[in-house]
């Protein structure tokens, strides 16, 4: 199997009722937009792909990464990372701990660890924000931590679940450009779910359109 | 691949079952038996209805079933009109925003210290007459029987004031749901006024969606003991309190007439059920004829003015008894007619308070026991229901609420005379046991809404960052859930704190909090010790709820994302 994310011939029914069907290659650095209205199950194909469908819906077909079958694996084995409409940050930990808590356990040692946190925040302009109550950050920022988090637990993919609609449009272009940038530079493929057209073609990639 | 203990957790639901209608099916069976003549105490089986005959023959017989159909059905009807009319008169309003923060404390006031707080009110030497005595020109209490009535006025009364706050509550879970403002709007657009709407278009919703709750408290009212005791009629008193006098005479032979009477009183309570059924289909037809008639109703006024007069008497009444409970127990001399003692002294809590350590250490050790092992069963069933994806029927509600439901009175001797066949009677766990029956539906009903609520793609989230579900849980779900979970523990501490029957049936009398130190002095009267052991018990069952209030008030002091949650 090659390189990057592919959705072999997949298949997601709720009872007997089809829901979506889709077969797709994502190459690395690679960005797939899924387009469709609400009910299209886009975000039901993103929880096929991250492992937490719910138990009310089949699968058929495989998903494939990097040459590994991840399709029956659980949600934490299979690397591949995701960021929602809403930043999700965890209310009961500090910026610095919802990093640590993305960071990858093979940095080891508590100062490497600190090391590593500090680094990310720099690199999106939060240098010294460890300690901050994340309910008191703006949307931008939020948004900026919830990417590196994502980053640290260091995914071989990444889906997008309408990521930036809940940004005003100008934070939205920043944000945009820099989580594809990011993805750009560590070779990750990308499959986002949007409704917003503008996502699709600041993405730059193949779009396919769900009904 | 199912990680480790995945299969105990599948089981959870069914353990929890197990744990909280078990007791209570034992418990029935341990009843009907010797009540139709078999002992599995001393293995004689004469199967007939021999103790049924004895029991018709007792000659208070159909007044004490009587009183306890009627002060069960008043109580339960005075409490939900009291609710509905609060609701329909000022659900939205700034008074109602008021009320419903003084709900969760008033409803943590254990049944046994509301009740002596309003005989304290009420009694002929009470608050009360005090403040009419210069009026009326009394000098000395007046001669009338108010507290322990023959009609069981003031025993509906002590239901009432504690049940209001807890339909209240019910309704309050159970209305965001139905979104009361948009139907109000569009009745008060169509010309009804603001009682009359609310009745027309959100009670016929809400109804169905607090009838468990209203089951429970007609069941608890036409069965309760405790506040019998304190408040209810003596010669003879209502059939509950009877079955108890009968189970603790030293005559054994007593006991199968108990068993008798017991099951005479879970057929009162199903009677008195289907009665009500009756009672809502009736109430039903006639409110569907109003609706089509188009009426908008007369008196608003009056009916709101009822409803905030009722609902205001009703918590004041407990706020007031605990206020009396807390002066008696530091009065020095308090004649009659004056409204406070004339010297205040520490004699009663000094004297008192050592004796109240030892019932103290095991209120709390029951509590804490009965409530963790709710607690655990509960997360473990939510967690369960989670991970895989079930979803819980109708039915397993009605099983959530069915130890609520059946009377205490009516299984509760059959567990005692269980509990002795397996000498585990006077045994702390027996009674933990048995507190976990009814403490467990509480915790649940308490933390099953918030824990649902929770977005899930938290959780989703934090698998794609490398959590394993038990990370999840651990690390994520129940530290955002913490306050809901206190709140959960501490209604359950506050449930168990509250317990008397089954302390003192499975505990053999041998077991003793502070509940059941405090309704053994009923028959007493030394107010002093009643009003320091009742505040005793009242402020056992209230720290909890400080504890679930300042934890993570503390905890999450920098976490702004949590404060409302």
């Amino acid at each position: 199997m090659a390189e990057g994310l592919t959705l072999d011939d997949l298949r997601i029914a709720r009872g007997e009722d089809e829901l979506l069907r889709l077969d797709a290659h994502v190459a690395p650095g690679e960005v797939l937009t899924v387009m469709g209205p609400s009910g299209s199950g886009k975000s039901t194909l993103l929880a096929a792909v991250i492992g937490t469908l719910a138990p009310a819906f089949s699968l058929e077909g495989r998903v494939w990464l990097d040459g590994r079958d991840i399709t029956a694996l659980p949600p934490e084995a299979r690397r591949v990372g995701i960021l929602f409409q809403d930043e999700l940050l965890f209310p009961h930990l500090s910026v610095g701990g919802n990093l640590a808590f993305g960071l990858a356990r093979s940095v080891r040692g508590r100062a490497a660890r600190r090391a590593r946190v500090a680094e990310a925040l720099q690199e999106v302009g939060l240098a010294g924000f460890e300690a901050r109550d994340p309910a008191t950050l703006s949307g931008g920022q939020k948004a900026r931590v919830a990417l590196m988090r994502m980053l640290l637990s260091e995914p071989q993919a990444l889906l997008l679940d309408e990521p930036f609609s809940r940004l005003d449009a100008d934070r939205r272009d920043r944000v945009r450009e820099m989580v594809f940038a990011r993805a750009r530079e560590r070779a990750l493929p990308v499959l986002m779910v949007t409704h917003d057209a503008e996502d699709a073609r600041a993405a730059g990639g193949r779009v396919v359109t769900l009904d | 691949m199912p990680a480790p203990g995945a299969g105990l957790l599948r089981r959870a639901p069914l353990l929890t079952l197990l744990v909280m209608l078990g007791p209570v099916a034992a418990g029935l069976a341990g009843t009907l038996l010797p009540a139709f003549g078999i002992m599995p105490a001393t293995g004689e089986a004469m199967p007939g209805l021999d103790q049924f005959r004895a029991l018709a023959e007792w000659p208070g017989l159909a007044r004490s079933a009587a009183l306890s159909l009627g002060t069960g059905l008043g109580a339960t009807a005075l409490a939900l009109a009291i609710t509905v009319l609060i609701c329909a008169g000022w659900h939205g309003t700034r008074a109602f925003r008021v009320l419903e923060r003084g709900l969760s404390p008033l409803l943590s006031v254990p049944h046994a210290a509301a009740a002596f707080g309003l005989a304290f009110l009420i009694a002929p030497s009470g608050w009360i007459a005090r403040a009419l005595a210069p009026l009326a020109g009394w000098e000395r209490p007046p001669d009338v029987l108010i507290l322990q009535d023959p009609l069981g006025l003031s025993l509906i009364a002590g239901l009432v004031v504690k049940e209001v706050p807890f339909l209240l509550l019910m309704t309050l879970a159970a209305l965001p749901l139905l979104r009361p403002g948009q139907s109000l709007a569009t009745a008060q657009a169509l010309g009804y006024g603001r009682v009359s709407g609310w009745l027309t278009v959100v009670l016929p919703r809400l109804y169905p969606q607090i009838r468990l709750p209203v089951y429970a408290v007609l069941a608890f009212s036409l069965s309760v003991v405790d506040v019998a005791m304190i408040l209810g009629p003596n010669t003879p008193p209502p059939l509950a309190v009877q079955v108890l006098r009968w189970m603790s005479d030293p005559d054994i032979a007593l006991r199968s007439r108990a068993a008798a009477a017991a099951v005479l009183q879970l057929g009162l309570a199903l009677a008195a059920l289907g009665l009500w059924r009756l009672g809502e289909i009736g109430v039903a037809w006639l409110g569907r004829r109003w609706i089509e008639a188009g009426s908008r109703g007369h008196g608003e006024g009056v009916l709101r003015a009822a409803g905030l007069t009722l609902g205001a008497l009703s918590g004041a009444a407990v706020v007031l008894g605990l206020c009396a409970l807390a002066v008696w127990s530091v009065a020095g001399f308090w004649g009659f007619p004056d409204m406070l003692p004339q010297a205040l002294s520490g004699r009663t809590w000094m004297r008192h308070g050592m004796a109240l350590s030892d019932p103290l250490a095991d209120t709390a050790v029951i509590a804490l026991a009965a409530t963790a092992v709710a607690l655990a069963l509960t997360l473990a069933c939510l967690e369960a229901e989670h991970r895989f994806g079930l979803h819980p029927s109708a039915r397993a509600l009605w099983l959530l609420y069915l130890p609520l439901i059946v009377p205490q009175i009516a299984f509760l001797p059959g567990l005692q005379t269980l509990a002795i066949l397996g000498g585990l009677d006077g045994n702390r766990p027996a009674v933990i046991a048995a507190h976990v029956v009814f403490v467990l539906p509480y915790v649940f009903l308490s933390l099953a809404d918030p824990w649902r609520a929770w977005d899930t793609r938290h959780g989703a989230v934090a698998r794609a960052l490398g959590a394993g579900p038990s990370g999840v849980f651990w690390r994520v779900r129940l530290p955002m859930l913490l306050r809901p979970v206190l709140t959960a523990a501490a209604v359950g501490c506050a449930v168990s704190v509250g317990q008397f029957l089954p302390t003192l049936l499975v505990g053999g009398g041998r077991v003793q909090t502070l509940t059941t130190e405090a309704v053994a002095l009923a028959s007493g009267g030394d107010r002093r010790v009643i009003g320091a052991t009742a505040l005793a018990q009242t402020a056992a069952a209230f720290l909890p709820f400080a504890v679930a209030l300042a934890v993570p008030a503390l905890a999450w002091r920098n976490r702004r994302g949590l404060r409302h949650g």
